[in-house]
């Protein structure tokens, strides 16, 4: 293992380009999450040019549904959904100035273009790992689209969340890099 | 005849659907303590670390191993013997997963395939019924996600294609899971009947324990074959690079028309959420 890297939100472009794809980090501050339905609905809030009910700039989405937190809690399970679903929609919130995504899965080229160009992160993190990642939120609260039930947007405040550098902005993919190193032809 | 009243199932079902998201089977903890003395890569032997610690911290607090809570397939065996009372067994099973996924503050993940409108309660869940020799009732509740569900593929191969043809498909099938689902995976693979059943087969194989192979020895061999050529491929835990990207495969056959060869693949993701109970 890399030696573990602390970061903190709202992401400077400074730190971004500092990470490398493979290093292990740990990110506290507030976050932002979405899956599918509110993705669609920020781009087309920024296609028509309308207010967004989040800041984007210098913010990190976390492509997550949560299941509903249980007393005394402040969420229940919280680990990635699969971020290539979201590819289709990523590289217009990287122009509006999103500037780190976690989830999990391989991107799309696109995606893995966009990240370089506009210089922002792609983070991953432990998938199926709902209940360990749960203890990392400290709070919890829906800020947008709360008719969408899971999928609404939640503000999150999270403390050392374990994250992987995946796509970084020099271009490079922890997923082509992990296999090859690992890969054994015929 | 032995008589057994369906609302007798409500509270079975909806303790199953509660029990199965926080706690994994002894034997997929099991493989995956093994695979980390397995794992070569220090990422994702620490992957395989947070795994264990997550199913841990799931079942002592309660909470679901994985926010994916899925969708529900019952699998139903219903001995020739039993006499079902009381009521619907349908609406006894959906009544079930209702009361489980509410109380057991579980995701509700169940949508209009084409409005997208949630139904609200994660009803209904995919039954399926088989009547068997006996006066028993096996029930066999298995949530499962998107993540895995979405990797999986059935098609329908012209016989020349052979077992050359099923290899490549799949394992260009777990090629692309293995990136996306959360590996290490399970894959069930369904050869021969028609579509449908091939899909269900390769379903149902995943409802064998880890580490029990296949009764004919020809599968077997190709269960062991399939899985080392997949961990070759390199992919590792979540797909970050290592040498355990796959945990087991489960291949079940059935006889196929002589013109067709069926073959469906299932994928599984380390989150293997599976209980049953005999009744």
């Amino acid at each position: 293992m890399t030696q573990i890297k602390y970061v903190k939100t709202p992401l400077s472009e400074d730190v971004v380009m500092e990470l490398k794809a493979g290093e292990h980090v740990l990110l506290t501050g507030t976050i932002y999450t979405a899956r599918d339905a509110a993705h669609k609905k920020l781009v087309e809030l920024i296609e028509r040019k309308e207010p967004l009910p989040i800041p984007l700039k210098g913010q990190i989405i976390y492509y997550v549904g949560p299941t509903p937190a249980p007393p005394r809690r402040p969420i229940g399970a919280a680990g990635p959904t699969t971020s290539s679903r979201l590819d289709p929609y990523t590289p217009k919130l990287l122009s509006a100035g999103l500037k780190g995504m976690i989830g999990k899965g391989k991107r799309g080229k696109e995606v893995i273009e966009a990240i370089k160009k506009y210089k922002a992160i792609y983070f991953v993190t432990i998938g199926g790992a709902g209940a360990l990642l749960s203890k990392c939120v400290l709070k919890s609260k829906v800020v947008a689209y709360p008719e969408l039930g899971p999928e609404a947007i939640y503000e999150l405040e999270v403390k050392d969340f374990p994250l992987f550098v995946a796509n970084d902005t020099k271009g490079n993919d922890l997923y082509e890099i992990g296999r090859k190193q690992y890969e054994i032809k015929d | 005849m032995r008589e057994i009243n369906v609302t007798e199932l409500v509270e079975t079902i909806k303790k199953l659907c509660i029990e199965s998201c926080i706690g994994l089977n002894e034997d997929v903890c099991g493989f995956i303590k093994r695979a980390m003395e397995k794992e070569e890569s220090p990422l994702g032997r620490e992957i395989l670390k947070q795994l264990l610690k997550n199913e841990k911290i799931a079942r002592e607090e309660h909470i679901p191993i994985c926010q994916d809570t899925g969708m529900v397939t019952v699998f139903l065996e219903v001995g020739q013997d039993v006499h079902l009372t009381g009521g619907d067994i349908r609406e006894a099973i959906q009544e079930g997963v209702r009361r489980g996924y509410k109380e057991g503050f579980l995701r509700k993940s169940v949508c209009d395939p084409l409005s997208r409108k949630n139904t609200g309660d994660n009803t209904p869940a995919i039954i399926h019924f088989e009547i068997v020799p006996g006066d028993k009732l096996k029930i066999t509740v298995m949530p499962k996600g998107a993540g895995s569900e979405n990797m999986s593929r059935a098609t329908v191969f012209p016989p020349a294609a052979g077992i050359e043809g099923i290899e490549d498909f799949v394992f260009k099938t777990v090629e692309k899971a293995a990136v996306n689902t959360c590996s290490p995976l399970i894959v069930g693979v369904g050869i021969g009947g028609g579509l449908d059943k091939a899909a269900s087969l390769a379903k149902e194989a995943l409802l064998r324990p880890l580490g029990q192979k296949a009764a004919d020895p020809t599968l077997a061999e190709l269960e062991e074959r399939w899985l080392n050529k997949i961990n070759n491929f390199g992919f590792g835990p979540l797909g970050l690079g290592g040498r355990v990207t796959c945990l087991a495969v489960h291949i079940a056959t059935y006889p196929c028309h002589i013109a067709s060869l069926p073959v469906a693949v299932n994928i599984q993701c380390h989150a293997h959420r599976l209980k049953e109970v005999i009744i």
